[in-house]
């Protein structure tokens, strides 16, 4: 319930922070809204020597309209996701997963940067950016850095961060017109995700176009559901074509055998809700 | 006279509580709210190995660590720690182990104390716990029920795994299973639970001189004290506990805890007042878990369905220790298998088996739930087997009305109870047909989302108990309770009782009761209850028996107070007491009505004592101590549709009704929470909780983000309703209600998920039915099927 | 550190650990022990305060993250001697027994009714996910939320400001 000891600094600039993070050493900690990381440390499974918490540096904050594409500060809530109107406008994917992301009092706090950077398969943004071919802005000594998804997400709760580096943005092309889905299965309200499913369709002429899908907890990693993707483009705009298209949802993950679920039962359940989530995603 | 004879005004009303006006604006009194002078914190240092020899506790960093004024080990305690005590020896050769407050030389359990540091404050006690050096020697841990029976297992005791073998039989159980027409065998696996009470154990204890005021976060204070003194040898009238504001206890509560000894022992080493702050991780270990029962069931019946006999056998996995009445929650479902039905013959055997897990004990139902669940499992599979309509099916065989009282095959009578009236309201509150109907058409459709009726009709045996009946049983208690009624000067009434609330209520039906009992307003009663220096007697809060027993013995003790009146009335009036008659509140002439005084103003005449008779007490106050001759029996119909999504297993419950008969009603509101939170414990069994334990033997289920307790996103609402049996048993013709809702609903849940898979062959499921076990069962039915 | 936060209307000054929770420096150093502590994974919900006016489970907040801030507890909600329409209907609705989850109950409700003046019941439901009680099976929580609608406009504004 207590956490140990740990120092704390809060700089209100982006270069601040990046020296807090370099001069603290390795076991300094970025915090934001904490709904990732007080849970750890209350439970003394980290013992960060000192956080940083970067929640007053206001480059962080915003989502900005850069054209073809939106630039999310890290800052932004899972709250202030589902509230956004140029999120809405532009990537509602985004808005319907943070809208199901724990309760509202930790949608107050939690933010896209911190759920991203703690990279948890089983949390539900990292599936999302990567269906998303969203781009992740990270800033260290050495300048800014653009990442994709399939390279920040590492290894479960690990990212290619450099230690001194901060997340500071989350660049989303805009997907307007796509249909979007977030399927999320969990036993009760609170759970995590047992399986998520993140599914984009473009739709045109009866048939889905192009489709992306990303997996929630089918592996340590978010992962890229490619020959879904193959198999719906061009598929008919039906249920059972989506279904069909869905059944190679397993391929290529590596899903866990724990208390909520078997590894073959995760494998049935991507591929029964990508074939919803594709389905909602084209219109249906 | 024991009962007034105008119609109440109160008894009966939905009055809104008088506890809610410290609830809602924070100006509660939880343990943890407690702040004392020179007040310091202890931390437990847990076992984290499910079975292990402790080889050595170093406390030495901890003891010089900042802020620490004390660390122990077991061995330090030793000599004056004594042992847990278990206060059901249900058997005359049962296996009651040693339990030490804190281990000494070996852990049994996974969250077992081992160690304790004493700190300025929760942080440094924190941190210190965290430098002391607990070493172990890990030995293997005894998980499975069947394999700690099997010669050669690993021992938990010395004296071996098996604690004790109970018997219950009557009837040729033989007879009714030779030539039976259907026999129906099944074995069942009541799952172990985490109550999971919103407010984390906490205890209080401070010295002054040789004597202990503790303040715990406990449902029994009476009882309490008196263990405390049996187990430390501190003299029972040097003791003091309060229990101040309690969050919730379904039996989680209804103990004698390590901690809380050992708080107590603190504060007399040390000197000091020690506090003891529960994590919720902490508890999830540490408190005593529920149910975890594997029952091997027998049912007997003719062509026609009318059951011949039941067999049980169980076995009841008692954990690592006998906690206060761990071996007797089982027996309580002893009785409760043959539930609302007559047979010829029943016979019942249960062993305690000890494993390295967490003690069992009770849990909101306490054995009934357990039961119940048992045979409204093995009713609606035997409706099945016959092609039988289910409710059809338990008509047949339950108890009709006109025939209570009904002694039944375990040997209990029944007062009075109405199954028709409750079932048929149900059914058409349900829209049973109509659902009937809905689930055929979607069948034949083919549909995905299959509809399933689940069905419930239970009695529980209650208003625990008849002290007669329990020594039978060798319960070390009574079952009493006890009320005293104290009249002020001004007309003002106090109501102390035995009774322990921790949410129930009492506050406001107790003054409901005495308001109508000695006809004063609502708003003059206050009741008094939790600390033993002010409610010096009684046997507290569980088993659905405060309204019942607790609630006779304030009937009862209003009687003598205004019995006491009368005398006192008759001499204000110059007349004889059997010329007065009670109505509203005054003792008035016979035939002149305006003749009369009031309650008030006779205690009033009381407090002066100028004109009072001679040899008559200048006092009103009386209390009465009440034994009731038998449980009560509060009944109903719970039935439950569910739409099951064979594609995922998800399973939701679309409708719920409850029909319940708990006698008469003092307050609908009141009672109306307790079904609803009934259920939803009830559901939460069936469908999401369960306490699960690793090969190791580690808790897995550690926090409330592994074991899921359902939120509101998770449950329907329920469509309640009553009929009134009124108790023929108490002057109130209550039946008690608090755990009915659990006990009834957990079979209606799991039986309408069955009932959703039959088609496909499914005929059990292991609770709880979550999505993954709902689609195996599917897979391997037709798996099954397609083999054939 | 030095923290400066304003409880309930009152500003309290005070120097903290980095590492204390906001919910035990509410407790123990502001004495508002009307908010209690019921888990320690952020599930239960009964430490849930406004913070800024904005929902939130005060043992997942360090109370140096509060500096600034307004806080507003279940012991503030009550104004001019008045329950709020909140309180006041988990009365009359009977929608709490033992009463520990209350509190952070009510404050979640508060939260919900600020962005969703008219909810469903299902919108309620869901609203109050992050809140767990084992008492009331919810029930008549819901029925207390829904009959609070429409009422709460005028305290929203005093709340928050």
């Amino acid at each position: 319930m207590i956490p140990a000891k740990f120092d704390y600094t809060r700089p209100s600039s982006l270069d601040e922070a990046l020296s807090a993070l370099a001069s603290g050493g390795e076991d300094a900690k970025v915090i934001a809204g904490g709904q990732s990381l007080l849970p750890l440390l209350r439970l003394r499974f980290a013992y960060p020597s000192v956080l940083v918490d970067v929640g007053d540096v206001s480059s962080l904050r915003g989502v900005r309209d850069l054209g073809d594409s939106l630039e999310i500060g890290a800052l932004t809530t899972h709250y202030e996701l589902t509230r956004d109107p140029l999120v809405a406008a532009h990537c509602g994917l985004l808005a319907e997963a943070a809208g199901m992301i724990a309760d509202p009092a930790v949608r107050h706090r939690g933010t896209i940067g911190g759920a991203l950077a703690h990279a948890d398969p089983a949390g539900d943004l990292p599936a999302v950016v990567t269906a998303l071919d969203a781009t992740l802005v990270a800033v260290g000594p050495n300048g800014e850095r653009s990442i994709s998804p399939g390279e920040f997400f590492s290894d479960y709760l690990t990212t290619s961060l450099a230690p001194e580096e901060i997340l500071t943005a989350v660049r989303v092309p805009k997907l307007d017109g796509w249909g979007y889905r977030y399927e999320k299965f969990h036993v009760t309200a609170q759970a995590w995700a047992i399986v998520g499913v993140a599914a984009v369709a473009q739709r045109s002429n009866g048939q889905v176009s192009a489709a992306r899908v990303g997996l929630t907890n089918m592996g340590s990693v978010p992962v890229r559901a490619h020959a879904v993707e193959a198999a719906a483009a061009g598929a008919e705009a039906s249920p059972a074509a989506l279904a069909a298209a869905a059944a190679h949802a397993d391929e290529g993950t590596n899903p866990p055998s724990d208390l909520r679920g078997e590894a073959d039962y995760r494998r049935h359940l991507a591929r029964v809700l990508t074939g919803r989530a594709l389905a909602a995603a084209a219109g249906m | 006279m024991t009962a007034i004879d105008e119609t109440p005004a109160e008894v009966g009303r939905a009055r809104a509580r008088k506890e809610d006006a410290r609830l809602i604006t924070g100006q509660t009194n939880w343990t943890d709210n407690m702040t004392l002078p020179g007040l310091v914190h202890v931390a437990f240092i847990r076992s984290p190995y499910a079975h292990a020899r402790i080889t050595s506790v170093d406390v030495s960093a901890a003891r010089s660590a900042p802020g620490v004024l004390a660390a122990y080990s077991g061995a330090d305690f030793a000599a004056e720690q004594g042992s847990l005590p278990c206060a059901w020896p249900v058997t005359e050769d049962i296996v009651i182990p040693d339990h030490p407050p804190m281990a000494v030389d070996t852990v049994r359990y996974g969250g077992e104390i081992v160690a304790c540091v004493v700190a300025r404050d929760r942080y440094a006690a924190a941190d210190a716990a965290e430098l002391v050096d607990v070493s172990y020697e890990a030995l293997e841990p005894v998980l499975d029920m069947e394999e700690a029976l099997a010669p050669g297992a690993v021992k938990v005791h010395e004296a071996g795994n098996k604690s004790f073998t109970w018997e219950l039989a009557n009837g040729d159980i033989d007879a009714a299973f030779r030539d039976a027409p259907v026999v129906v065998e099944r074995t069942y696996r009541q799952q172990r639970l985490i109550p999971s009470a919103m407010e984390p154990r906490a205890v209080v204890c401070a010295p002054v001189g040789d004597e202990y005021t503790m303040w715990t976060s406990t449902q029994i204070p009476h009882v309490l004290k008196v263990m405390l003194a049996l187990v430390t040898g501190i003299p029972e009238h040097k003791l003091r506990v309060i229990a101040p504001d309690v969050g919730g206890g379904f039996g989680s509560k209804l103990q004698v805890t390590g901690e809380e000894v050992l708080a107590l022992l603190l504060a007399r080493k040390l000197g000091r007042p020690v506090k003891w702050t529960e994590t919720r991780s902490e508890g999830n270990v540490a408190v005593h878990h529920g149910r975890d029962q594997i029952q091997k069931l027998r049912l007997a019946a003719d062509a026609d369905g009318r059951i011949r006999g039941l067999d049980v056998h169980l076995l009841a996995d008692m954990g690592a220790y006998l906690m206060l009445v761990t071996p007797g929650v089982p027996l309580l479902g002893a009785f409760m298998f043959n539930a609302i039905y007559k047979m010829d013959a029943y016979r019942f055997n249960c062993t305690g088996v000890f494993t390295t897990k967490t003690p069992t004990d009770a849990y909101r139902g306490a054995g009934r739930p357990e039961a119940t669940f048992a045979i409204e499992r093995l009713m609606d599979d035997l409706a099945a087997q016959l092609g039988v309509d289910p409710l059809e099916l338990r008509e047949r065989n339950w108890i009709k009305h006109e025939e209570f009282p009904f002694t039944t095959v375990s040997g209990l009578t029944y007062d009075s109870g109405n199954y028709e009236a409750a079932t048929a309201s149900a059914k058409e509150l349900f829209g049973y047909d109509r659902l009937r109907k809905e689930q055929a058409d979607r069948l034949s459709a083919g549909s995905p989302v299959r509809l399933g009726i689940g069905i419930s009709t239970f009695t529980e045996m209650c208003g625990l108990a008849p002290s007669r009946l329990l020594g039978q049983l060798r319960y070390a208690a009574g079952g009493w309770e006890h009320a005293a009624i104290r009249m002020m000067p001004t007309g003002k009434v106090e109501v102390v009782t035995g009774s322990s609330a921790h949410g129930q209520g009492h506050e406001t039906a107790w003054s409901q009761i005495v308001a109508d009992q000695l006809g004063v307003p609502f708003e003059d009663v206050r009741v008094l209850h939790g600390d033993t220096a002010i409610s010096p007697k009684g046997m507290d809060t569980y088993g659905s028996r405060s309204l019942v027993v607790g609630g006779t013995a304030v009937v009862n003790a209003c009687d003598k107070v205004r019995q006491k009146a009368r005398v006192i009335a008759a001499a204000m009036l110059e007349v004889s007491a059997d010329d007065l008659e009670w109505a509203d509140g005054r003792w008035s002439v016979r035939g002149d009505p305006d003749q009369g005084k009031t309650i008030g103003e006779i205690a009033f005449a009381s407090f002066a004592a100028h004109n009072l008779p001679d040899g008559v007490e200048p006092s009103l106050d009386s209390d009465a101590t009440y034994d009731p001759d038998n449980f009560s029996f509060p009944h109903g119909t719970h039935l439950c549709a569910v739409d099951v999504d064979t594609e995922t297993g998800q399973v939701r419950i679309r409708s719920y009704v409850a029909v319940d008969d708990v006698g008469v009603v003092v307050n609908p509101l009141i009672v109306e929470g307790q079904v609803h939170g009934g259920i939803a414990q009830g559901v939460a069994q069936a469908l999401y909780e369960e306490a699960a334990y690793d090969s190791s033997g580690n808790l897995v289920t550690a926090s409330l983000a592994d074991y899921l307790v359902p939120s509101a996103a998770d449950l329907p609402s329920f469509t309640t309703a009553r009929t009134t049996t009124p108790s023929t048993l108490n002057p109130l013709g209550v039946k008690g209600v608090g755990e009915a809702g659990t006990i009834a609903s957990t079979p209606a849940v799991v039986n309408a998920v069955v009932d959703a898979l039959r088609p496909f062959g499914v005929s059990d499921l292991t609770m709880p039915c979550t999505p993954e076990r709902v689609w195996r069962a599917i897979q391997s039915a037709r798996a099954e099927g397609d083999a054939q | 550190m030095r923290i400066s936060v304003m409880i309930d209307g009152v500003r309290y000054e005070d120097d903290v650990e980095a590492r204390l929770l906001l919910v035990h420096y509410l407790r123990e150093q502001a004495g508002r022990t009307g908010t209690p502590v019921g888990c320690d994974t952020s599930n239960c919900g009964a430490c849930t305060v406004l913070l800024n006016g904005r929902s939130v489970k005060s043992c997942s907040v360090l109370a140096v993250q509060a500096d600034g801030a307004e806080v507003t507890t279940i012991q503030g909600l009550a104004s001019n001697g008045e329950l709020h329409p909140l309180q006041q209907a988990f009365h009359e609705e009977h929608a709490l027994q033992c009463g520990y989850c209350t509190p952070g109950m009510i404050m979640a409700a508060v939260d919900l009714l600020q962005d969703n003046p008219h909810p469903t019941e299902e919108q309620v439901r869901d609203g109050l996910e992050g809140n767990l009680c084992r008492c009331t099976g919810y029930q008549n929580i819901v029925h207390a939320v829904l009959r609070a609608t429409g009422q709460t406009a005028t305290q929203q504004a005093e709340v928050s400001a």
